[in-house]
């Protein structure tokens, strides 16, 4: 009896020590990966801070001695126009496109969720079909067309579109009204609420996390699209940061400190609208199944 | 993506307003629905499906800054000239290929793999979220000349870590032998995105079908490969998808660190293209590219949806909703 017990005792203590060894290596794997996944963050910031002679060094300096503040400055007046310009150029865009993406999409997105009409299941499979189309088979006429108006050089071409609806959002948001209980919209009918009265009064207030989901990751893709800046934008006066940045890397190529210091810039809104609002991200990936 | 399960709006229809007779409540909440689709409709039209059959007819014409000319299907025959001089066709479809098939498939694992380890309750589950998800938030034009100076040949922190083991000179974008990799490298840096979808969808499998297979005497390899799987599979599915359609258009990294060179090593399809259109205002033979680069897309994303019925396990008793 007793010896089945010291047995059995120590079964369990062998499991337990399994699953505690199988914990540490999980750890000890996954903070290699994160360490891994933080160098290069850090490298940048080391480099950003150094002097000229100790960048060109093999093997690296981690810390830079003395630290170089100053680089920061230089780094943005360097250009020859102020670096505020391109700053505000960048929150121009995404703001905007942001407006417009979320006023678009909510008013569509729940008429395919809510609004029984012909053609409403047709329609939407052609809205998720096109969001496997690769941009770039309408990216020439969209080009032609844009220049004939007179559009090239403006933010139009990159603004404009985002008011009229944009696959990925359109399905983002349909699949967040859609579980939002049917009861409420038939009690809000029953009771005389019209169609906008539904959408604004209960629709919209309802969905105010997925409409911060899509204002989230319309904002950080529009700072950090690079094609379509680069396509419409050839005048350095209208130039968002993501392309002063890639005309600091062709004008001098080799200031890694400076390089190294807008690249930071750049990646600051994002990383910060990251870190306010991760559950949103994680949400939006949940709801959609597509990584931002 | 559960096409089939669409649910499309029922309940009762809006309360019946005064007006005439023939203006019924369904008529008027179709009218609504127009009304407010509208925007979609008229953008389709106007920046996707109008440009596409634009585009199509482009790339039968020959053109200039000022003039076009019909040339029939003497682009595509240009086009597919396996002559480097006149078309770098092939060329940028073999790198762009090489690049989509490593960098999907271990992106897609490393993903998965993370996504396994963060799904079994670990303590800082929520820390490790977020670093590993962190490069995915970056511009890429940033991360690109983060890693160009990786990158460095010279005094680049790859070679230094390389160094370590012996491994020494590598040259990575500046060698036609080594840029590619090179890029698919920099992309497994971004595997946490993929790491967050397969974790959502892990944490979707409902327990009791383990807690019923441990009962029944499975272990772990059989839960695993019996429940974890076939479970798995439509978020599998679905990212495979959107991977290769993402990868395919590989552009700024390519723009920016490499320019296409060394020797058009790294010379992506979209790249030419857009070399072709923007800097050589060669409207026609770009549509023509551009439509040859949809079809493929297009028969890629075929392929892998008719094969999905053989590999792809959407449950339909437990109910459970693919996000």
């Amino acid at each position: 009896m007793t010896a089945a017990l010291r047995t059995w005792r120590a079964f369990r203590q062998s499991k337990g020590k399994m699953r505690r060894l199988q914990v540490v290596a999980t750890h000890i794997v996954l903070m290699t990966g994160a360490v891994i996944v933080f160098i290069p963050f850090a490298w940048m910031i080391s480099t950003s801070l150094k002097p000229p002679h100790q960048i060109k060094v093999f093997p690296p300096i981690w810390i830079p001695n003395p630290i170089v503040w100053s680089n920061y400055v230089t780094a943005v007046t360097i250009f020859p126009i102020p670096f505020w310009i391109f700053v505000y150029n960048s929150l121009y865009l995404s703001l905007l496109t942001t407006v417009g993406t979320v006023l678009s999409n909510a008013v569509v997105a729940f008429a395919f969720a809510r609004l029984r009409f012909p053609g409403n299941h047709i329609l939407f499979l052609i809205v998720l079909s096109t969001m496997m189309l690769p941009g770039q088979v309408t990216m020439i006429p969209l080009f032609i067309l844009f220049s004939k108006l007179g559009w090239v050089n403006t933010y139009k071409p990159l603004i404009v579109p985002a008011f009229f609806g944009s696959a990925y959002f359109i399905f983002l948001l349909r699949q967040f009204f859609a579980t939002i209980p049917r009861e409420l919209d038939d009690a809000a009918r029953i009771d005389g609420c019209g169609v906008l009265g539904l959408l604004f009064r209960i629709m919209l207030p309802l969905a105010k996390p997925a409409l911060g989901i899509t204002a989230i990751f319309s904002f950080s893709w529009a700072w950090n699209d690079f094609l379509g800046p680069l396509i419409y934008l050839s005048k350095m006066e209208t130039f968002p940061l993501a392309i002063a940045l890639s005309y600091l890397r062709a004008t001098y190529r080799v200031l890694w400190a400076e390089l190294m210091v807008v690249s930071f810039i750049a990646m600051l809104p994002p990383v910060i609208l990251f870190f306010i609002a991760q559950r949103s991200y994680i949400q939006g990936i949940v709801i959609t199944g597509v990584k931002g | 993506m559960g096409i089939d399960r669409l649910n499309i709006p029922t309940g009762p229809r809006l309360a019946n307003a005064v007006g005439p007779r023939w203006w019924t409540a369904p008529r008027r909440e179709a009218a609504w629905g127009y009304i407010l689709i509208s925007p979609w409709i008229i953008g389709f039209l106007a920046f996707t499906f109008g440009p596409m059959l634009a585009s199509l007819g482009l790339s039968f014409f020959e053109t200039d800054m000022l003039t076009a000319r019909f040339v029939g299907v003497r682009n595509f025959a240009t086009l597919f000239n396996p002559d480097t001089t006149r078309s770098l066709f092939w060329v940028a479809l073999y790198n762009t290929a090489y690049y989509v098939f490593l960098s999907v498939p271990i992106n897609m694992i490393v993903g998965f793999f993370l996504a396994l380890l963060l799904n079994q309750n670990i303590s800082g589950q929520s820390f490790y979220r977020v670093v590993y998800y962190l490069p995915s938030v970056l511009p890429a034009i940033a991360v690109s000349l983060l890693w160009l100076w990786l990158f460095n040949p010279d005094f680049g922190l790859l070679n230094w870590f390389l160094s370590w083991f012996g491994i020494e000179g590598l040259r990575w974008l500046q060698d036609p032998h080594t840029s590619k990799p090179a890029l698919i490298l920099m992309s497994v840096w971004g595997a946490g995105g993929n790491m967050l979808v397969f974790l959502a969808g892990l944490q979707g499998i409902p327990t009791q079908l383990y807690e019923a297979a441990t009962i029944d005497g499975a272990g772990a390899w059989q839960r695993f490969r019996h429940i974890t799987i076939p479970m798995i599979s439509p978020t599998l599915f679905f990212i495979l998808v959107t991977d290769l359609i993402w990868s395919f258009q590989v552009f700024t990294n390519a723009y920016v660190m490499t320019g296409g060179g060394p020797a058009n090593s790294t010379m992506m399809y979209v790249l030419y293209l857009y070399n072709l259109a923007f800097k050589q205002y060669r409207f026609g033979f770009a549509s023509a590219l551009a439509w040859v680069f949809f079809v493929i897309i297009l028969l890629f994303t075929l392929l892998i949806f008719k094969s999905s019925s053989l590999w792809v396990y959407y449950e339909t008793e437990i109910g459970g909703k693919r996000a």
